[in-house]
């Protein structure tokens, strides 16, 4: 099992969950999240008092998926997120050591 | 000026009555109000109380921190109730009974001798009453924008009460009162550009440099969380406004006319030369400046509504502008002392270039409505002198008042509860749940 981390720019988030859709993967976690990398925030003026900030808000998409959908899933993230600009965001996968469906008890692949 | 015109028509008015009609009758027809104006003043005094709640409420809420928002509308309502109050019992006496040239006395104390059949020109007086009773409340409320996200809710409520009687009423009494001083010096201001704005933006750069900075001031961002509440605000100040400076004519009738027209124009030009100073100084154009720009036009027509032609209000309000954006945005920053929502610089130099151009914009060469022998620099050296009296008085009783709340029940609230928000360290409540 892989966990899928995504940052994302936010206009780009509803291509991003069709193409996921598309694949089969059932949910995901969303949050707003603000950061930087590369791109650097801006610059708000109120009366001449100048307040810069380095963040920049972004999407963040975890969703938990079985080994053998990870390459696809990471994929499409890429593909449908992508603009060619600065600021496009990142993908992470990390191992997932266990994993529960509360509802039921049932766990690992069967969970997710 | 106003008033007295009016007042002195009453008499006139009264041996025209005995001359037309037998005595009885005469008695009636004098005793009576004129409605229209009574109408129109009823309106304006209802206007002026719409300027402050809910508009400087929002105007002032939506330039502080989300965690100062509900405050700040709590500090603006509680004032204008105290405020009212404070007018009710000894304000309209001490402001309004002829007295000396400084102040009134106590003859109308808790409004004494004033009945429904009681007039004031061609208006019951209690009407006069009402409409006055708002602009000492706006006054109050809105000095105490520069010391916004960090002055405690107790020592407002007692400066309210302490600096309405000891700063305004005097000086209210020095401009409007028929015996008051600047009256019979001549000073021209129509609605109160020396006694609400001078004297509000005074008051209130006083109070900002004896309460010092808020934490965080020129470090931390303090952006504005609202500025769709600060639009809403502008607009109803806008809007309210018409009742303000319309309302000064005290009848409704040409002059009154004149000072709509003017609040129209003037308050337009302030808002885009705002927005071409930005431009200007390699900004961006801004909805703040759009607001401000609006409301420095507002405070500068404010003394020179009835005073002016459209076309000099226009010139007035746009360098008012002018002059409050240069101080605001460009020598503010550098000066480093902290009036949060601009009082001073926006109601204190607004005010201050209002009340010296009325002396320009009245000359009939400009528009305005002058005598053909009206002389500008005599005016204009009555208009400084004004001025000059005016920021020495409010600058001298507000700091005597500010000491006394200081030393009563403090100024500014602990750092904690700074930083945490006057919302839930002061009230217990927030403005936002969400």
């Amino acid at each position: 099992m892989k966990l899928v981390v995504a940052i994302i720019k936010p206009f780009k988030f509803d291509d991003v969950r069709d193409a996921l859709s598309r694949l089969g993967v059932h949910g995901m976690t969303v949050s707003e999240v603000r950061g930087f990398g590369r791109q650097k925030g801006h610059t708000e003026i109120y009366r001449g008092a100048e307040y810069s900030t380095s963040m920049v808000p972004k999407i963040r998409i975890e969703t938990a998926v079985d080994d053998a959908l990870a390459s696809a899933a990471v994929e499409a993230i890429e593909q449908t997120a992508r603009t060619g600009a600065i600021g496009d965001g990142k993908i992470f996968v990390l191992d997932i050591g266990q994993a529960v469906r509360i509802r039921t008890g049932e766990t690992d692949d069967s969970a997710l | 000026m106003v008033l007295s015109t009016r007042l002195a028509a009453v008499p006139a008015l009264l041996g025209l009555s005995v001359l037309a009609a037998p005595p009885a009758f005469a008695q009636a027809a004098a005793a009576a109000p004129d409605s229209g104006d009574t109408a129109w003043m009823l309106t304006s005094s209802a206007f002026v109380l719409l300027m402050i709640v809910p508009g400087l409420a929002l105007f002032y809420g939506g330039l502080v921190r989300a965690k100062n928002m509900l405050s700040l509308l709590t500090q603006i309502a509680t004032l204008t109730a105290i405020a009212i109050l404070v007018w009710v019992g000894w304000g309209y006496s001490l402001a309004f009974v002829d007295g000396n040239a400084v102040i009134g006395g106590f003859d109308k104390a808790f409004l004494a001798g004033i009945t429904p059949a009681t007039l004031s020109g061609t208006i019951p007086e209690y009407v006069f009453v009402c409409f006055q009773m708002t602009f000492a409340a706006i006054t109050v409320a809105l000095a105490i924008g520069s010391l916004a996200e960090r002055v405690k809710f107790s020592a407002l409520m007692l400066f309210g009460v302490l600096w309405l009687t000891v700063v305004y009423l005097p000086l209210a009494h020095m401009v409007w009162s028929s015996t008051g001083y600047f009256f019979k010096m001549g000073a021209l201001d129509f609605a109160g550009g020396t006694v609400v704005h001078i004297n509000a933006g005074v008051a209130g750069l006083v109070g900002c440099l004896l309460l010092g900075k808020r934490i965080g001031y020129q470090k931390e961002i303090l952006a504005p969380h609202s500025m769709t509440n600060t639009l809403i605000g502008t607009g109803l100040l806008w809007v309210g406004w018409f009742g303000f400076n319309a309302g000064s004519a005290l009848a409704a009738n040409g002059t009154a006319a004149l000072a709509t027209i003017n609040t129209f124009v003037a308050t337009a030009a302030a808002l885009v030369a705002w927005l071409i100073a930005e431009r200007a100084a390699g900004h961006k154009p801004s909805l703040l400046g759009a607001c401000s720009g609006a409301i420095a036009g507002l405070v500068a027509v404010t003394p020179a509504a009835g005073n002016a032609g459209p076309i000099g209000a226009i010139g007035l309000g746009a360098i008012a502008s002018l002059c409050c954006f240069l101080f605001v945005v460009m020598l503010k920053p550098r000066l480093g002392f902290d009036d949060a929502l601009d009082v001073f610089g926006i109601h204190g130099i607004g005010g201050i270039v209002g009340s010296l151009g009325t002396a320009l914009v009245y000359a009939p060469l400009l528009g305005g409505p002058g005598a053909a022998g009206y002389l500008i620099v005599p005016q204009l050296g009555i208009q400084a002198y004004a001025v000059g009296v005016a920021i020495v008085w409010s600058a001298v009783g507000s700091a005597v008042v500010y000491a006394i709340v200081n030393a009563v029940v403090g100024l500014r609230v602990s750092p904690d509860v700074e930083r945490e928000g006057l919302d839930l360290g002061e009230h217990g409540e927030r403005a936002y749940n969400y």
